[in-house]
């Protein structure tokens, strides 16, 4: 599905990304920790080709087609979404007007999104402006209805657990599933995401994740089992990544 | 009331005195015509507004119509209402004839043209009352002079049109004195659509009673030599309020300087002001609002929005709160700049291109309130603001 070979990344004249590669194939899930400013959102910025971010080197491949050139605008409409950590306001632009253009756009039955409005408790949040004086919360559950609206074969999550009170988990884990699609083997698409955590809560609410990748300092350090990856940070820190980068 | 004599005296003194404000226009150069050329009344319909419903057209100097039929309320054209002496109380009351060389151009040679519009007593009027200005034969000088006066508890909607017909040059300077009383309120909704040559003066004063709301709403979307206006809206009963909103995009060589004060004179009066400004080309707009505060427990709130669409275009927004006793509560925010690359990148990474992400940020950034307005207008206003935002 998706292929980033060597990036290495400039932003403000600073280098955050320092040759990255990963692979994320059809219909998985892959789990990207790592401290903060580690370049985890950077690189999710980068697959959705966001402006001003000077590539030194390295591509982008999706299904095969090389998309490093294209705007964000053509990712979108071949499958990638994102969900940001902070979404900018709005003014004047409201979440009803959005998810109704985005539902002509892609092909998503509104009636679908109404329900799921309904469930993720963003009913009443269809006639504010986007994001203004929202919630951590509400700006996550909005994401989250915004991204169904595109339905994605790649879905890019910043931090969807970020901001969230624990009892919201699950309902984020249940909706994040339901774009990505469940763990169907029959399922004929396979849709794919890269959830980028801090804590990896969110991990316990949704399908079982294929691989993480832990990044430090621009560069993809190690890569495994999420649990197991998770359960040493937890007890050892981020520090004994470093250690492991030295044996691979 | 000063006397009719004394009113010409003083207006004859101010003939040569400059507006603090705006290019300064020479009055010699608008010659008051007084034949006009066939009325192009089909214009109107560029505002959404059908001629045979408009209770009033004045075309350069001259009414062409004047008809209420809207219960509750009485029409009178200026002079009439001068003879009949049912406007004396409020000629040049809430703005003196004295204020610049535009007022005095009004008074001495508007030839006392213009609507007098009396919402009676009690009287919720739905329907709104429509009035149109064309300015129609080029190089004239068109100075109605307007006051309306919605009384105790009545309720009135106003509309007015201006517009030229014609592309040439021209000078509007129209007075408009309003007067809501105990209770009242009213709604009074301008759409500006000149020439770009004409010049446009209007001088606007406003003096609402205890209780009693103005509600004022400004749009402007052709290109326009120029225009500058201040209206000034003095809250002197308990209680009373007032919400101006303008909508402006500017374009082409357009030079507008627009403004809007209230004084907040009585006890828990409140106000807010609101503006959102587009330019594009050279189109260069300051957009003025003072709030006074000069009784306790009054409220006040400035917004100005300035989006400059062009890299030599220019927005100047003089945002003023003046606090003149302790006991109140005054704010401001302003926002100008050029369109938020962030929120662009964030529509563009839901699947809209550029072109598509500029206009929704565009319409939302001139998503203000404009109640009350009829479908026909509604529209039409709403056609001209995506056209101006899609840069048509």
């Amino acid at each position: 599905m998706l292929k980033v070979e060597d990036l290495t990344v400039r932003v403000g004249g600073r280098e955050i990304l320092k040759g990255v590669s990963l692979e994320v194939g059809e219909g998985e899930i892959v789990a990207l920790l790592g401290p903060n400013g580690s370049g985890k959102s950077t690189l999710l910025h980068t697959i959705m080709g966001r402006p001003g971010y000077d590539l030194v080197s390295g591509r982008i491949l999706l299904n095969g087609r090389d998309i490093t050139d294209l705007s964000p605008y053509e990712r979108a409409r071949l499958g990638i979404g994102m969900v940001m950590q902070l979404p900018p306001a709005l003014k004047g632009v409201k979440l009803r007007e959005l998810l109704k253009r985005l539902s002509s756009v892609y092909g998503v039955d509104s009636e679908h999104l109404r329900k799921l409005s309904e469930e993720l408790r963003a009913s009443n949040l269809l006639d504010r402006d986007l994001h203004r004086g929202f919630s951590g919360g509400e700006m996550k559950r909005v994401e989250l209805l915004l991204l169904a609206a595109q339905s994605p074969k790649l879905a890019l999550l910043d931090e969807p657990d970020s901001g969230v009170d624990l009892e919201s988990l699950p309902l984020l884990g249940r909706t994040i599933n339901e774009i990505v699609g469940a763990s169907d083997n029959r399922a004929r698409e396979k849709r794919s995401a890269i959830i980028v955590t801090h804590v990896g809560k969110i991990l316990n609410h949704i399908r079982p994740v294929n691989r993480a990748y832990v990044m430090l300092d621009g560069r993809i350090s190690c890569f495994g089992n999420p649990r197991d990856l998770i359960e040493d940070i937890e007890r050892y820190g981020f520090d004994e990544c470093l250690r492991c980068l030295k044996v691979i | 009331m000063l006397s009719l004599e004394e009113i010409r005296r003083r207006a004859e003194a101010s003939l040569s005195k400059p507006a603090p404000h705006g290019p300064d226009l020479r009055l010699e150069d608008f010659p008051v015509l007084k034949g006009h050329r066939e009325p192009e009344l089909h214009a109107l319909s560029r505002m959404g507004i059908d001629p045979s419903q408009a209770s009033y057209i004045q075309v350069d100097g001259k009414v062409l119509e004047i008809r209420s039929g809207i219960p509750g309320v009485r029409m009178y054209t200026l002079s009439g209402a001068l003879r009949e002496g049912v406007v004396d109380e409020h000629f040049w009351r809430a703005i003196d004839v004295d204020t610049d060389k535009y007022t005095a151009a009004a008074e001495l040679f508007g030839g006392h043209e213009g609507y007098v519009i009396i919402a009676e007593r009690g009287a919720k009027v739905e329907q709104p009352v429509l009035a149109c200005l064309l300015l129609s034969t080029p190089g004239a000088l068109q100075a109605p002079h307007n006051i309306v006066v919605v009384e105790e508890g009545a309720e009135l909607h106003v509309i007015t049109g201006c517009l030229t017909s014609v592309e040439a040059p021209g000078l509007h300077a129209g007075i408009s004195e309003f007067y809501v009383k105990e209770g009242g309120r009213l709604t009074f909704t301008m759409i500006h659509q000149w020439a770009e040559s004409t010049h446009v003066r209007p001088r606007t004063g406003v003096i609402v009673e205890r209780g009693g709301e103005y509600v004022s709403h400004y749009v402007n979307m052709s290109p326009i030599a120029s225009i500058q206006t201040d209206p000034k809206v003095y809250l002197v009963g308990e209680g009373a309020r007032a919400y101006l909103s303008s909508v402006i995009v500017a374009k082409r060589e357009s030079k507008i300087d627009i403004g809007g004060s209230v004084f907040l004179r009585a006890e828990r009066t409140s106000a807010e002001v609101i503006s959102k400004v587009i330019t594009k080309d050279s189109a260069d707009v300051t957009a003025r609002s003072l709030i006074s505060a000069e009784a306790r427990g009054t409220r006040g709130h400035i917004e100005c929005d300035g989006l400059l669409l062009s890299e030599s275009s220019r927005i100047l927004t003089l945002p003023a709160l003046d606090a003149r006793v302790d006991d109140v509560r005054l704010s401001h925010e302003a926002a100008v700049g050029r369109l938020n690359e962030e929120q662009l990148y964030y529509l563009m990474s839901k699947g809209f291109s550029e072109e598509e992400a500029r206009g929704i940020l565009v319409r939302g950034f001139m998503d203000v309130k404009l109640e009350g307005l009829p479908r026909p207008v509604m529209a039409q206003v709403k056609m001209a603001l995506e056209l101006a935002a899609r840069g048509l």
